[in-house]
């Protein structure tokens, strides 16, 4: 199978998840987008491994693996904070920190 | 004792003083004060003694120099020396600063925002930045010296001022640090050009001098570090930020803030902007003249106008420095040597006006000039104090900014004859601000807020002013302590310049020479 | 660049040789050490030196006296030419190839100033002994005046243009003390400060004139400049000349800078017999017989100083016409009389003789009628208005003898002091110049008038004072000094004058050539007596023999005129002094609006655009996160349109 089709995928996916940050307000939808745009760029890294049949960018997705989890660990207590504090995970409304 | 580092020493005893002051215990604002006086007293024993072994005959070059590595990678040195005119003015600040602390001694209190040891600590820091800023050798270190002295001076003025202190304290800073970051400019194509010319860029005053710069390089190099001098001695138009923060620092901060700090934009001028750029000084000099004439008449018709006790102080001295700077751009030796000891003069005369300034001030609770009068009615050692310092101020012969003023007057005539016809018309101008200042504070009758608060000095405001007086008529007759060591120096920066006295138009004394 | 460059001639051999002091003559210093010494410890002394502070300050006014004695008796000792002595004392201005020591230069000429100066100045201090003895501040006033008399004493003993200057700003220093002494009368501290600025435009005069010396010839040295004098070229001593004119108008109170002078009047009286009638004031004299040298090139500048001391002479005389208070008549007097020495001093070597010589008649009768004012003021409880005198010679018989003597002195009528001085400058004028000679003239009769008026008014005619002043001689302490002074008033002319004592003494130094008037000296004389008759005749008339209204009646134009003094002050305030308060205002508006605005305006623009800037931070995470996508395609753009 060509590695190209590998590429398309994690272009599609990476606009997926972009379109998914711009356009959706749930703070946890939000970051689900933003998950799937680093797992659309882990892809990419993968198959550019494969192409140039070196191991960098495997070693690059694992890398961001380990970013993605530390991440989520410091995203997801934020968005529990702003949750409990608002009963809204909606990014838009979380706008205080502005002028 | 040979290999003492005297100028090492000097620069960090006040240092190691504010670190002392600092560890003193809370509470004990007393102690504080002692301890920064003893300080204070002990580096000028040390200029002292560090004058004394001077040679007067060299005071062209620079002696108790040293030097050590600092940032090798760009030729930095930490690196200082002192010639006669850099000495006078050291001289000048170490001896300013027990005056202030001992006369500014109820200035801060435990009712002040900020500590008392750390306005003590402040000053001793800024003593060290001025000693340092006037001793640098190294361009690089002046331009930290220059700007590490904003930072006391800020806090000074932002945390121990009047009401309105902080719209002062950042004007002060805000404009300082835009002349500063000129001056950093130009200090960067300098090293650039250095490195050109020489091989290997460096910051070393002395082999910078006489570096053939290109004309229009130097021009905007000149331009560069002159604006950042002629907003911190200052020149009109760059003068508005002084009497603001003159008139809203405690006295002591406006002494060594007018008295010495405004100095180093002159001193400036006349080490770092004639040596290192002759031919855009010589090319800029016409502007110059024009800013100082106009500075001092400008600045003299201004002092007459306020109604503020303290800005007036501020705006003779705006005068004054526009006569510090024709005598520098007059590019004769009276006119440099008179402009050096005008300094020195200068600021031992503001210091006199301000300190009793603030002590009238103090005990009246205003700085207004139309809430005084009939002064020396109720106190008339006050009075008479503040007479001889605006007789100082006014240049009265006999008194020692005559001799300064003199010699800028006719070294600036005998070149440029125009511009010392109307400089001389300052004289008249200066007469009327400080009289006019005195018949309204001090004569007439009394009213009766002046009647029941002012009272006359005390013993320890005595002391603090009387070393300034004895200075102010010493000087007036017997210069030749000052001259003798500037005199040399100004050769040396005449002939980095390349410029030469005009000779007479008939007879005089053929020989040349400084010394009898 | 400079004006004043001209042709360079060769230079001159020193004309006169000065040699260095020794022995008695070591001692020169003194005469201003002294007075200097006691002005120091009762000005720094306190409240301690009070019980004794006056001696003290007689003290060493007298020391000083007895020094320019023995110096003048040292003098006469030595041959004419060797009557120039130097002492120099310590360095003080240097700069490259300028130089100016402190160093002393006696000579006949200031010998001369030394004995009035200490003669005269130890007499008024004895007196004010007695005049001030009710003042509290007596110790102050009594260190003013030895700080003026060593000031003065620097004045004209000074070696070099420079020193003088010292002595010239310290004189004008003491005068401004010295009026200003009673600084709670708010009139007093304004008319001090007035006299110090307006001696302040004449100092720059002194300056100019110092400056232009240096660059002229390269020396501010006495030796340096006259002895040079004949190399420089016209203008310049045009120009040093009409420099130092204005120096001396301001400092002895010549058009146009007369007004300060019958303001000064506001000092104690023996100050201004000492120093704005008898010395001080006549500074201008002295710089410009100094200076003899560069004025005897000049025809220019030495026309400039005829025509001001013209001026003064007139202006004064009319001045001291119309006003009713005694001092201020004496003080138009004063202005007038050395208008008349300043007239002589521009005449060149024919004058300079008559005008010190006048200047020292006059410090004694002028100084005996002040001093003589104080005594009537200090009986009619500090009165001045001679309206309210009148017929005081019953009750002050010695007061009344001693100012007669005064008065008939400053009329000229032999044989009289002023008869044999000021009839000398008449002759000297006229033999220059028609015009001088008949303004001197008609001057005499003028002096004549305003004196007899003064005389007549405050002496003569009817009591006029009122119930509740007791008019009483005053005590011996200060009639002892005036009738010392009367004294000299009568007999110094006559010593000093036709035997040619004086003009032998003084011609080594100024300069002598006699005058050879148009017509007899004697038909002058004669002439000159005739006016003074009339004058004196007519005022005698007027005050002695008719009523003088004890209000002054409005009088035709010139006396009111006149009564406001001419209308210098007007001048002066709608010239300069309302003019500069606007143009101060101004500045300072602009300053604070103008100049501050435009430094506080970037400020507030930097600040404003800031303020805009701001709203882009809008809190919404999306539209931060939409900025960024931009910003990341715009950069990858920018790569691949790069890399094509």
């Amino acid at each position: 199978m060509n590695p190209m089709n590998y590429l398309y995928l994690s272009a599609v996916l990476f606009t997926i998840g972009a379109l998914g940050v711009l356009l959706r307000r749930n703070a946890i939808v939000v970051f689900m987008s933003v998950e799937l745009m680093l797992n659309a760029s882990n892809l990419a890294f993968v198959s550019f491994a494969d192409i140039h049949g070196n191991l960098d960018g495997q070693v690059m997705a694992f890398f961001v693996m380990v970013v993605a989890a530390a991440e989520v660990v410091v995203g997801l207590a934020i968005i529990m904070i702003i949750f409990r504090t608002r009963r809204s995970a909606s990014v838009d409304e979380a706008n205080l920190l502005k002028y | 004792m040979t290999d003492f580092n005297w100028l090492l020493a000097l620069f960090l005893a006040p240092l190691v003083g504010a670190v002392a002051v600092l560890l003193v215990p809370k509470g004990a604002d007393k102690l504080a004060k002692q301890v920064g006086l003893v300080v204070s007293v002990v580096v000028f024993a040390l200029t002292v003694a560090m004058s004394l072994q001077f040679v007067p005959a060299e005071a062209g070059d620079f002696q108790f120099s040293f030097a050590y590595d600092w940032i090798p990678a760009f030729g930095v040195q930490f690196a200082m020396g002192l010639d006669g005119i850099a000495l006078v003015l050291v001289a000048l600040s170490t001896s300013l600063v027990p005056v202030v602390l001992l006369a500014g001694w109820d200035d801060v209190g435990p009712e002040s925002r900020g500590s008392v040891k750390g306005y003590v600590a402040l000053i001793l820091v800024l003593e060290a930045a001025m000693i340092g800023v006037f001793a640098a050798t190294d361009v690089f270190l002046f331009y930290v010296f220059f700007e590490a002295m904003l930072i006391p001076v800020y806090f000074l003025i932002g945390r121990y001022g009047g009401a309105r202190r902080s719209y002062a304290a950042v004007k002060f800073l805000l404009y300082s640090l835009f002349g500063g970051l000129l001056m950093l400019a130009a200090l960067i194509g300098l090293y650039v050009v250095s490195g050109d010319l020489l091989g290997t860029g460096t910051f070393d005053f002395t082999q910078l001098v006489g570096l053939d710069i290109p004309e229009s390089t130097q021009r905007w190099l000149f331009l560069g570090f002159f604006v950042a001098f002629a907003i911190k001695a200052p020149l009109v138009p760059f003068h508005t930020w002084l009497p603001d923060a003159a008139a809203e620092s405690t006295p002591g901060t406006a002494v060594l803030l007018v008295g010495v700090l405004d100095k180093v934009g002159t001193f400036g001028m006349l080490r770092y902007c004639l040596e290192l750029f002759p031919e855009a000084s010589t090319w800029a000099t016409p502007v110059v003249l024009v800013l100082a004439v106009v500075g001092i008449i400008y600045g003299a018709l201004l002092a007459i106008g306020q109604s503020d006790l303290k800005r007036l102080i501020a705006y003779t001295s705006v005068s004054h420095f526009g006569f510090i700077a024709l005598g520098i751009f007059a590019m004769t030796t009276r006119g440099q040597s008179g402009s050096t000891l005008y300094m020195v003069n200068h600021g031992f005369s503001t210091a006199a006006l301000f300190l009793i300034a603030g002590f009238l001030i103090s005990r009246r609770g205003s700085r207004v000039i139309d809430d005084f009068g009939g002064v020396q009615k109720v106190a008339p050692v006050l009075a008479g104090t503040f007479l001889v310092a605006g007789l100082s101020s006014l240049a009265l012969p006999g008194l020692s900014s005559f001799v300064s003023e003199f010699l800028v007057l006719v070294g600036t005539f005998e070149r440029y004859t125009w511009a010392g016809i109307i400089a001389t018309i300052g004289i008249v101008l200066a007469a009327l601000y400080i009289l006019l200042m005195y018949q309204r504070t001090m004569t007439g009758e009394a009213p009766d807020e002046v009647r029941e608060k002012v009272h006359d000095l005390r013993g320890r405001e005595v002391l603090a002013i009387a070393p300034l007086l004895v200075v102010i008529i010493a000087l007036g007759f017997y210069p030749k302590p000052v001259l003798d060591v500037v005199n040399p120096a100004v050769d040396r920066v005449m002939q980095s310049v390349g410029a030469t006295d005009p000779a007479p138009q008939v007879g005089g004394p053929v020989a040349e020479g400084t010394q009898q | 660049m400079s004006p004043f460059s001209g042709a360079v001639a060769s230079v001159a051999e020193p004309s006169s040789a000065v040699s260095e002091a020794s022995g008695v003559f070591g001692l020169t210093w003194l005469l201003i050490a002294l007075p200097l010494l006691g002005a120091a410890v009762l000005l720094l002394g306190g409240r301690r030196t009070n019980p004794w502070g006056h001696w003290l300050g007689v003290l060493m006014a007298a020391g000083s006296f007895a020094v320019a004695v023995v110096l003048f008796a040292g003098m006469l000792g030595l041959g004419e030419e060797e009557r120039s002595i130097r002492q120099f004392l310590f360095d003080w201005v240097f700069v490259g190839t300028f130089e100016a020591p402190v160093a002393l230069r006696l000579d006949q000429l200031s010998m001369t100033f030394v004995l009035l100066i200490t003669g005269v100045g130890t007499l008024i201090h004895i007196y004010s002994v007695g005049y001030m003895s009710h003042d509290p501040d007596r110790r102050r006033f009594f260190g003013y005046l030895n700080l003026f008399v060593a000031s003065m004493l620097l004045l004209v003993l000074a070696d070099n243009y420079l020193l003088l200057y010292v002595g010239w700003e310290g004189v004008g220093l003491a005068s401004y003390l010295l009026i200003g002494f009673w600084y709670y009368k708010s009139s007093a501290a304004v008319a001090a400060k007035k006299a110090f600025v307006v001696n302040r435009v004449g100092d720059v005069g002194l300056s100019l004139a110092i400056m232009l010396m240096f660059v002229t010839f390269g020396s501010v040295t006495f030796e340096g400049v006259l002895d040079n004098a004949a190399a420089a070229s016209d203008s310049s001593l045009t120009w040093i000349g009409l420099a130092l004119l204005l120096g001396a108008a301001g400092k002895s109170a010549q058009f146009p800078l007369q007004s300060w002078l019958l303001d000064a009047m506001e000092g104690p009286t023996p100050v201004s017999a000492l120093i704005h009638a008898a010395t001080m004031v006549t500074a201008g004299v002295y710089l410009i017989v100094r200076s003899a040298d560069i004025f005897n090139l000049s025809e220019t500048a030495r026309t400039a100083v005829i025509v001001i001391g013209g001026i003064t002479l007139v202006m004064g005389a009319i001045i001291g016409s119309a006003k009713d208070d005694i001092k201020k008549a004496l003080a138009g007097s004063t202005m007038s009389q050395i208008g008349y020495m300043i007239l002589a001093a521009g005449l060149g070597t024919v004058g300079y003789v008559f005008a010190i010589f006048h200047l020292v008649m006059h410090g004694f009768f002028k100084a005996d009628m002040f001093l003589g004012a104080g005594s009537v003021m200090h009986g009619m409880n500090d009165q001045v208005n001679m309206r309210r005198f009148g017929l005081l010679r019953t009750v002050m018989v010695t007061t009344w003898i001693t100012f007669g003597i005064g008065w008939l002195a400053i009329l000229g009528v032999p044989p009289f002091s002023g008869f044999f001085s000021k009839d000398k400058i008449i002759e000297a004028a006229f033999s220059v110049n028609a015009v001088a000679g008949w303004v001197t003239l008609l001057g005499a009769g003028i002096t004549a008038f305003y004196m007899t008026r003064l005389f007549a008014m405050t002496f003569h005619g009817k009591k006029r004072w009122t119930d509740d002043v007791h008019p009483h001689e005053s005590p011996w302490i200060m009639m002892g000094p005036v009738a010392v002074l009367a004294l000299l008033s009568a007999v110094a002319g006559l010593a000093l004058g036709p035997t040619g004592l004086f003009e032998r003494w003084l011609e080594p130094v100024t300069g002598f050539t006699e005058p050879t008037p148009p017509v007899a000296p004697a038909v002058i004389s004669i002439a000159a007596l005739v006016l003074v008759l009339i004058g004196a005749g007519i005022a005698w008339v007027t005050y002695a023999r008719n009523p003088v209204p004890e209000v002054a009646p409005a009088g035709n134009l010139l006396t009111r005129a006149a009564r406001a003094d001419l209308y210098g002050d007007a001048v002066n305030e709608a010239v300069f002094m309302r003019p500069g308060q606007y143009l101060t205002r101004w500045l300072v508006w602009f300053d604070n609006r103008v100049v501050d605005g435009a430094v506080n305006g970037t400020a507030a623009t930097i600040g404003g655009l800031s303020g805009r800037l701001r709203r882009l931070q809008t809190g919404f995470t999306r539209s931060y996160a939409l900025s960024m996508l931009g910003g990341a395609a715009l950069v990858a753009a920018v790569l691949v349109l790069v890399r094509l």
